[in-house]
């Protein structure tokens, strides 16, 4: 019956055409590719609009004849138009989060990752998960349209808070700029909930013979949690842009109260600006961990493999990463310590928001065990995979301040929050999405990167992140406010951010921004003139190290793959080789000593 | 296999980057060149030591672990002669690295809520002095209450260019009210003596925000929002926007002038009411 259903699949994935195989595909492995590739080209326009944002803080009041050639609206005179700035703050935050992060994490990841490593042969539903890619991409093209509309692209920063962003009169950005946004964001969510109902199911229904929950590799309960929050949380924003759509254009008044802008009375009765908050950030916290579970996951997988050595509390690590998704749902008020909400709400939670630092503490000192006593492999994923560690602590210490309500009061909508969140958030996901490539691109596209390039790309982007964003905790110390266009208004702010902090943030920025072009090359020359790599180029556990690279649709051959132990078997004593895939049967591992059994990493 | 030598090159690098990054890290906050703008509120200086005990916490949490990690990076660099230790787990360990850090939040917990109760969930005295903030796009305004001490009701339909606050000139207690248009005039608030602000927005939300004072509140339309602080030293202070508001939201500036309680009512004395100004 086994071996029926295993041909059955094998004639479902017969070759195809051009066409169905790299574009309209259905096979998992292809669709990550394409959620990863366009969540890079979404990143680099990201990263583009943050260099404009940084030239007008490095050299305010500049003309930039140049920029006025490409921009004449936006940069009249070579000037940045006030408004213009705000709307780079807030696509450039919004792609980051959604079209960047999130995108190449829980779609790339998910897809490329999930029916490998469980001994699939493909997603539940695979109709479904080329659908949730193309719906992906139409929100992509729908946000990128507003820089085109009328008024421009949204300007109410990621956040969208209305009524600055319910009132059209309020803002430029805020016609068809915010239109486009929030029907952008729908069709974002429609895509998730498709992607994480199939990588949800699959995790569930689709593992392979042997393959426990407790066999999983932390790369895939890492995704499976982050389904499961996505699932949740994102359907809660969806109401809340479709409330804020017919506040905009149909006169509603969840968010949108009675007032007046600019002398010009707007009449709405009894609506609630705070809903709107609440809202986002049930959805917008969670979304910090959607983003940073994956890459957590990606962490423990590459430096398990490349410290040759077993995650260090395998089980902790599980415990922890549901801990953090339960968590995540009930710590979303720390966004709104001074909006006006009852002050005992911050009380509660700022209770939940301390406690969730204690798993990630736990997640942080259990990789560092991890590399106690290894023999670290310096592959280019593992320097990634360590500057996350490196990165997620400087970023997650930083938390404890904001998460303080008193302190907060102080650092609230300072630069301290844009480095606090840049560095646990941005960087350190970056960091996960790039080990992830680095690691798992011979087998989507059966070559190497190149190393070299590798290791220059990361280690300009590490010491360059850490110039750009740690300065910015002292422009938080400081009080300077974030998303101000410029600091010359205020003497005080003045003083303090115009002077050379800012000037090197943006030199440095626009540096390490050039410096991704090394992982562009690398990425679009490796995969076609790269190396060829074999089935298993960094002897690692997982089950798609035992498929061919890159491994045909379908993934397996005539029969699934059966799992013996689980995937961290590195190293062990007494075996010939210091790793064991999770397809070795325990019984037939070679030992030195004769008669030895190696069992789930221990000889009996 | 990677070439070990290579290895150890990149170990040391990313070793030292790191072991200088907790050196920079040292001297920058250490040596405060750049640092909390000076204080002048009462209940800033508890808000400031517990920043500093966030920090110094942190900031050795930081230390430890990072210098850790330059440590085991250097250390155990790969080299194919040797082969990596196997353990999979130390409840011991592991139990200690989850109750250190429980503990250290429960303190941070217990300071923190406390603080908050007294600052943020505490009624201001009875006696406080108060005043009415009030942003729009891109100033802030201000309304006393008069000598009743009650502010007169308002409605954003009555809104105009003669009654920017919207104020009921028919509510007895708006007659005795003093506003001002948006622009026109500074804070004047006492030193020394609690004041209570409520905050309202006429459009867009707004924060107010006055970094020497550790004050920063969202105006909220629809709804009246509060802080209350004590300044302990006289001046003027700049008023900040802390939310987002729209394009001019880097210039939304208003000044705050702290001063001997009797000069700020020789100086209410000297203004028009309600009654004079809305007739």
């Amino acid at each position: 019956m086994e071996q029926k259903t295993a041909h059955e699949h094998e004639i479902a994935h017969k070759p195809e055409s051009f066409w169905t195989k790299y574009i309209f595909s259905q096979d998992a492995k292809i669709i990550g590719i394409q959620y990863l590739i366009t969540a890079f080209l979404m990143g680099f326009f990201a990263m583009v609009l943050s260099w404009l944002m940084r030239i007008q803080l490095g050299w305010p009041g500049k003309q930039f004849p140049w920029l006025e050639r490409l921009m004449p609206n936006a940069m009249e005179g070579g000037v940045m138009k006030p408004e213009f700035y705000i709307a780079l703050v807030t696509i450039h935050g919004t792609v980051m989060v959604f079209f960047f992060i999130t995108a190449a994490l829980v779609g790339g990841f998910s897809n490329i990752l999930i029916p490998l490593q469980i001994g699939a042969r493909d997603m539940a539903f695979p109709f479904v998960n080329m659908l949730s890619y193309w719906v992906f991409l139409a929100s992509c093209i729908v946000l990128i349209s507003s820089f085109f509309v009328p008024g421009g692209p949204a300007g109410g920063g990621w956040t969208m808070y209305p009524p600055l962003s319910s009132v059209k009169e309020a803002l430029p950005g805020s016609g068809w700029g915010t239109t486009l946004w929030l029907l952008s964001m729908a069709l974002f969510i429609v895509s998730t909930t498709m992607g994480s109902l199939n990588y949800i199911t699959t995790v569930l229904n689709l593992r392979t013979k042997g393959m426990t929950m407790g066999r999983l590799p932390l790369t895939v309960w890492a995704l499976f949690v982050a389904a499961i929050i996505g699932l949740l949380s994102f359907p809660v924003l969806f109401a809340g842009a479709v409330m804020l759509l017919l506040d905009r254009h149909l006169g509603t008044s969840f968010f949108t109260p009675y007032i007046v802008v600019a002398e010009q009375h707007i009449p709405r009765e009894g609506g609630f600006p705070l809903l709107w908050q609440h809202l986002f950030w049930f959805l917008g916290h969670p979304e910090v961990y959607i983003a940073i579970l994956p890459a957590m996951g990606i962490t423990s997988e590459v430096i398990s493999t490349n410290a040759r050595k077993p995650i260090f509390g395998y089980k902790t690590m599980v415990a922890s990463i549901c801990a953090i998704g339960f968590l995540s749902f009930i710590v979303w008020g720390h966004h709104m310590f001074v909006s006006g909400m009852n002050p005992w709400l911050g009380t509660a939670f700022m209770t939940t928001t301390l406690v969730i630092a204690v798993p990630s503490a736990i997640k942080t000192f259990n990789w560092l065990a991890t590399l106690w006593g290894a023999n670290i492999r310096f592959t280019t994923a593992m320097l990634f995979a360590i500057g996350f560690v490196s990165t997620f602590v400087t970023g997650g210490l930083t938390g404890l301040f904001l998460g303080n309500p008193p302190i907060d009061i102080q650092l609230h909508d300072t630069y301290f929050v844009v480095a606090h969140f840049h560095m646990v958030m941005g960087t350190a996901a970056a960091f996960g999405i790039f080990a992830g490539t680095y690691h798992w691109f011979p087998k989507m596209f059966g070559r190497m990167m190149n190393e070299k390039l590798g290791k220059l790309h990361f280690f300009l982007t590490f010491i360059g992140v850490y110039l750009v964003f740690f300065p910015m905790h002292f422009l938080g110390f400081m009080g300077i406010p974030r998303r101000y266009y410029a600091f010359d208004q205020f003497q005080s702010f003045a003083a303090a951010a115009g002077g050379s902090i800012n000037l090197l943030i943006s030199v440095v920025a626009i540096a390490v921004g050039l410096a991704q072009l090394i992982f562009v090359f690398n990425f679009v020359w490796s995969a076609f003139k790269g190396q060829k790599a074999d089935s298993n180029p960094w002897k690692a556990n997982t089950l798609e190290w035992q498929a061919p690279s890159p491994p045909p649709h379908g993934n397996w051959g005539d029969e699934l793959p059966v799992v013996y132990r689980w995937p961290y078997d590195y190293s062990v004593p007494g075996a010939t080789e210091d790793f064991i895939p999770q397809t070795v049967p325990t019984v037939t591992v070679q030992t030195e000593k004769d008669g030895g059994e190696v069992k789930d990493g221990k000889v009996s | 296999m990677m070439n070990s030598k290579m290895g150890r090159i990149d170990a040391a690098f990313l070793a030292f980057l790191t072991v200088a990054l907790v050196v920079a890290a040292v001297v920058t906050v250490g040596g405060k060149f750049w640092w909390l703008p000076p204080l002048a509120s009462e209940h800033g200086k508890a808000i400031d030591t517990l920043f500093i005990v966030t920090l110094a916490i942190t900031g050795l949490v930081f230390v430890l672990v990072q210098l850790f990690l330059a440590l085991v990076i250097f250390k155990f660099a790969g080299s194919e002669k040797r082969r990596a230790a196997h353990f999979t787990d130390n409840k011991a360990l592991e139990l200690i690295w989850t109750i250190v850090p429980a503990v250290i939040l429960t303190a941070l917990i217990v300071s923190g809520g406390r603080l908050w109760s007294r600052i943020q969930i505490a009624e201001p005295p009875e006696d406080a002095f108060k005043v009415e903030v009030w942003g729009e796009q891109f100033r802030w305004t201000f309304r006393y209450p008069g000598k009743d001490g009650q502010f007169g009701r308002t409605d954003p339909k009555l809104i105009s260019v003669e009654n920017p606050l919207g104020i009921d000139k028919n509510d007895p207690a708006a007659k005795d009210d003093i506003f001002f248009f948006a622009g026109e005039e500074n804070l004047h608030i006492p030193v020394n003596k609690p004041v209570v602000v409520y905050l309202r927005s006429k459009d867009v939300l707004h924060s107010f925000y006055v970094p020497q004072l550790r004050v920063k509140q969202d105006a909220v339309p629809g709804m009246v929002t509060r802080t209350w602080f004590v300044v302990t030293k006289k001046g003027e202070y700049e008023i900040a926007c802390a939310e987002l508001c729209g394009l001019g939201h880097y210039m939304m500036r208003g000044v705050m002038v702290a001063e001997d309680e009797k000069d700020v009512e020789n100086w209410l004395k000297d203004q028009l009411t309600v009654a004079d100004v809305l007739p």
